[in-house]
């Protein structure tokens, strides 16, 4: 069967040589027939991102992803400057910006913090859905459908408790779903993780 | 010949001891020669009638002036001031002369001497002037930039003015000046046109003119090509004074002013590569020469009419101050310069000028205006330059006080005009730096000694002039003065290194950006006074050594934070290893503590650049460490 939606995957980890989770996730990404994968620091070690080309690459794919280890509750410094420049006015908002119109974006990270941390009793107070809300809002502005963030929580001792795996092949499951548009985006308008239903649609397959 | 070499002695010694004299008391170098003119001719007596013959020689001087006003003028130049140099120049010359020439009228004289004297007291002292605001630094002022765009004009209009007075010529005077030079020099003159018709006359100026024009377009550059590769530089003031020389003997022969000439050829050269040598070149000799003219002017100087006529000489004088005085005034209104810049317009061109003595001069010769006459004009024009001195000091002690309290707040928005960028060495590095500022509209003036490399730069439209940087004469004609900051890119290192220090000492204000060829040039040029010196390997190596990485399988991202790391570890070093290369004796810069320093620097880098796999040493590589394992456990 052929893909029917591109998806672009936007790797940002400052310290890849040192990535446990992120970069065996990105490299796996790769593997992914219909998925284009690009690693923002090495396209632009000195930061200076080319804008004209980045909204070039967003024209040509359907689902957009940012795959990142959660830095303070947010992107690393890069995504940030991504947006900034990338998303401007008459492009991605505002009167003429609608070249995003109907994609789809979502988050794919890896979080330090124990999944019961990322909720109102834990000590982070906020679930990863919530703490991204500044993601969601900036893809309702622009037109695109969100979906909850895919995360792996407790990222540091994923590798010694065998946990990346698993990890990796329900990710692999979840792009080539997304490739071959099996999700529906408006059943995931509450959930608070991509994860947790993955059976769900999986299993209508 | 000892009777030349003792006249030669006393013109020099006079103009050696007056002229810096004049200067330190702030009247400048035109006043010091008339000065040092009176001293050795009508007070001592030390020169007599030979003083004609020198005028004459010494006139030469005046053409070469004309060449360089000529070189000048660049045509953009002009675009951009056409406004206040046709309006302001065009209505003062032309106001001031025609006011002149009717009071004249009304004085009484014939009305072709009183256009001529209208018109030599319409100028004033561009040599006076111009020096003495910048010796007080009111060059960026409104008031100065005006009275620039004045003299400018006055400069160019000297041009028409020579043309136009012998056409004034009075036959009475004419036929006086033949009967008593049957054998003089107008009849001994070789002239082509001596005899022809009118028309065959007019159409050898116009091809004369044409062959001024395209050859000094096309023939100019191969030649002096030519003669800048020879690498003499005494063959290059030579092909100079060719050029200047021959197109005055052309134009003599054609009957035209030499001055003429010699201006349309500066103009000509004005955007060539070969313009600030020029300029270097001819400099000296029409400095010398016009000096020599004004010294004559001094000692021409007759003190007994000068006593005598005492009166009337003040009347006149103080006559024709108010009346510039008073037309520079009206045209600030026109013209809106405001405040004390008004008041600086108008003092500083209310003189009359050192043109005025060649007009003068060259009027009585073609038997214009009556010697008497001219010997009195001439007191009136010197008096007047030298009461200049005494309107600057008008100006700056009574007031400018006045507008400083009330013009504090508008001082910031004259927008300052940003300098000019002097880069000498066009090489491979020297390009590089002059596009980018060129890109950024910043104006650069190149030099490089190489006529080829200048030559091809300028087919791709790199502006760049041919000429030694080392020498100060090239330098100051390519505008130090006035520069924001030099840029040192020579190939040769000991000519880097001396013309850094001859900047620091004599310039010790510019900015000096130098490039070095290894560390040890480095320091020296840093001790030699550059402010900013880069090894021009540096960055290219440090370039590739990042690409290396990158190449055998570093992250690009980190392989440029560890080209960073290593430009940080290198620089906090920099100060330890330049002082010790400096305390070193000059035998052994590079001696054992140095090594020490050095062999420490690299252990360091190694520290710093090595990858700390544990959390707890993670040296540089600070950024962006995970945090240890179960570290969340103790956050609970």
């Amino acid at each position: 069967m052929s893909p029917t939606k591109k998806v672009l995957i936007l790797f940002a980890h400052p310290s890849s040589h040192r990535s446990e989770v992120n970069a065996p996730l990105f490299q796996a990404s790769q593997q992914v027939e219909g998925v284009t994968c690009v690693d923002l620091y090495a396209r632009y070690p000195k930061q200076r991102i080319n804008i004209d080309k980045e909204q070039q690459q967003l024209n040509e794919h359907d689902i957009i992803i940012f795959m990142f280890p959660l830095y303070w509750y947010s992107t690393p410094a890069i995504l940030k400057e991504w947006q900034d420049l990338v998303l401007e006015h008459g492009y991605a908002y505002g009167s003429g910006g609608n070249a995003l119109h109907g994609k789809t974006f979502l988050c794919a990270i890896s979080a330090g913090g124990a999944k019961s941390a990322y909720q109102s009793e834990g000590y982070n107070h906020f679930t990863v859905r919530e703490l991204l809300r500044p993601l969601e809002q900036t893809a309702y502005l622009t037109g695109m459908y969100y979906l909850p963030p895919f995360t792996l929580f407790s990222a540091r001792n994923a590798v010694e408790e065998h946990r990346l795996q698993s990890h990796i092949d329900s990710w692999l499951n979840v792009l080539k779903a997304l490739r071959d548009d099996k999700i529906d985006v408006a059943a995931y308008s509450n959930a608070t993780s991509l994860n947790e239903n993955l059976r769900t649609f999986v299993a209508n397959d | 010949m000892t009777s030349y070499f003792v006249q030669a002695c006393i013109y020099l010694c006079a103009a050696v001891i007056a002229v810096p004299i004049a200067r330190r008391l702030g009247l400048g170098s035109v006043l010091g020669y008339l000065i040092a003119g009176v001293i050795i001719g009508p007070i001592t007596g030390m020169v007599g009638k030979e003083t004609t013959s020198i005028q004459h020689f010494a006139e030469f001087g005046v053409v070469m002036m004309l060449f360089l006003v000529g070189l000048e003028l660049e045509p953009k130049m002009l675009w951009n001031m056409r406004t206040k140099l046709l309006g302001l120049g065009g209505l003062q010359v032309g106001l001031t002369a025609g006011i002149i020439t009717v009071i004249a009228l009304i004085l009484g004289q014939q009305w072709s001497i009183a256009l001529t004297i209208g018109l030599i007291f319409s100028l004033s002292s561009t040599a006076i002037v111009l020096q003495t605001f910048s010796e007080k630094g009111l060059n960026k002022t409104e008031g100065a930039r005006s009275a620039f765009s004045v003299l400018l004009f006055q400069d160019i209009a000297v041009i028409p003015m020579l043309a136009l007075i012998p056409l004034l010529a009075l036959p009475e005077l004419t036929e006086l000046a033949n009967h008593s030079a049957h054998a003089g020099e107008h009849h001994g003159e070789i002239s082509l046109v001596a005899g022809m018709p009118g028309w065959a006359h007019a159409l050898i100026v116009i091809s004369v003119v044409t062959a001024v024009v395209t050859g000094g377009h096309f023939l100019s550059r191969p030649l002096f090509r030519f003669v800048a590769n020879s690498g003499l530089r005494e063959m290059f003031t030579a092909a100079s004074l060719m050029l200047v020389i021959g197109i005055a003997a052309l134009m003599s022969v054609v009957g035209l002013s030499p001055a003429l000439g010699t201006f349309l050829a500066g103009v000509v050269l004005a955007n060539s590569e070969f313009r600030h040598e020029l300029e270097s070149n001819i400099e000296p000799f029409k400095g010398l020469l016009l000096g020599l003219f004004f010294i004559t002017v001094g000692a021409g100087i007759n003190f007994d009419l000068l006593t005598s006529k005492a009166l009337l000489i003040t009347a006149l004088t103080l006559g024709a101050i108010l009346l510039k005085a008073l037309v520079l005034y009206s045209l600030t209104f026109i013209f809106k310069v405001v405040k004390s810049d008004r008041w600086l317009f108008t003092l500083s061109l209310a003189q009359a000028g050192e043109f005025g003595f060649v007009l003068l001069s060259y009027s009585v010769q073609n038997s214009v205006i009556p010697t008497e006459l001219a010997q009195l004009l001439s007191l009136v024009v010197a008096i007047s330059m030298f009461l200049t001195p005494g309107l600057f000091i008008l100006f700056e002690k009574i007031i400018l006080p006045r507008y400083q309290a009330s013009s504090n707040e508008r001082e910031a928005d004259s927008i300052e005009e940003q300098g000019t960028v002097i880069i000498a060495g066009i090489g491979r590095f020297g390009q590089i730096i002059n596009r980018l500022l060129v890109a950024n509209g910043v104006n650069t003036v190149v030099l490089d000694h190489e006529a080829n490399q200048v030559e091809l730069l300028r087919r791709i439209n790199i502006k760049s002039y041919f000429g030694d940087a080392t020498r100060p004469d090239l330098l100051h004609t390519a505008g130090i003065e006035e520069a924001a900051l030099f840029i040192i890119a020579l190939d040769d290192k000991e000519r880097a290194v001396e013309l850094t220090a001859h900047i620091k000492h004599k310039h010790p204000k510019l900015r000096i950006l130098a490039r070095a060829f290894d560390r040890g040039h480095g320091y020296r040029l840093r001790h030699a006074g550059a402010h900013f010196v880069v090894s021009e390997t540096y960055y290219s190596a440090l370039e590739m050594g990042g690409e290396a990485l990158t190449s055998l399988g570093f992250h690009p991202f980190r392989a440029n934070r560890q080209k960073d790391t290593f430009l940080e570890t290198e620089l906090f070093h920099q100060e330890e290893l330049y002082q010790t290369w400096a305390e070193a004796t000059e035998d052994n810069k590079f001696n054992e503590s140095y090594r020490e320093i050095f062999m420490r620097l690299e252990s360091l880098l190694h520290k710093a650049m090595n990858d700390p796999q544990d959390n707890e040493a993670a040296g540089s590589e600070r950024g962006w460490t995970p945090p240890p394992k179960n570290y969340s456990d103790k956050l609970e």
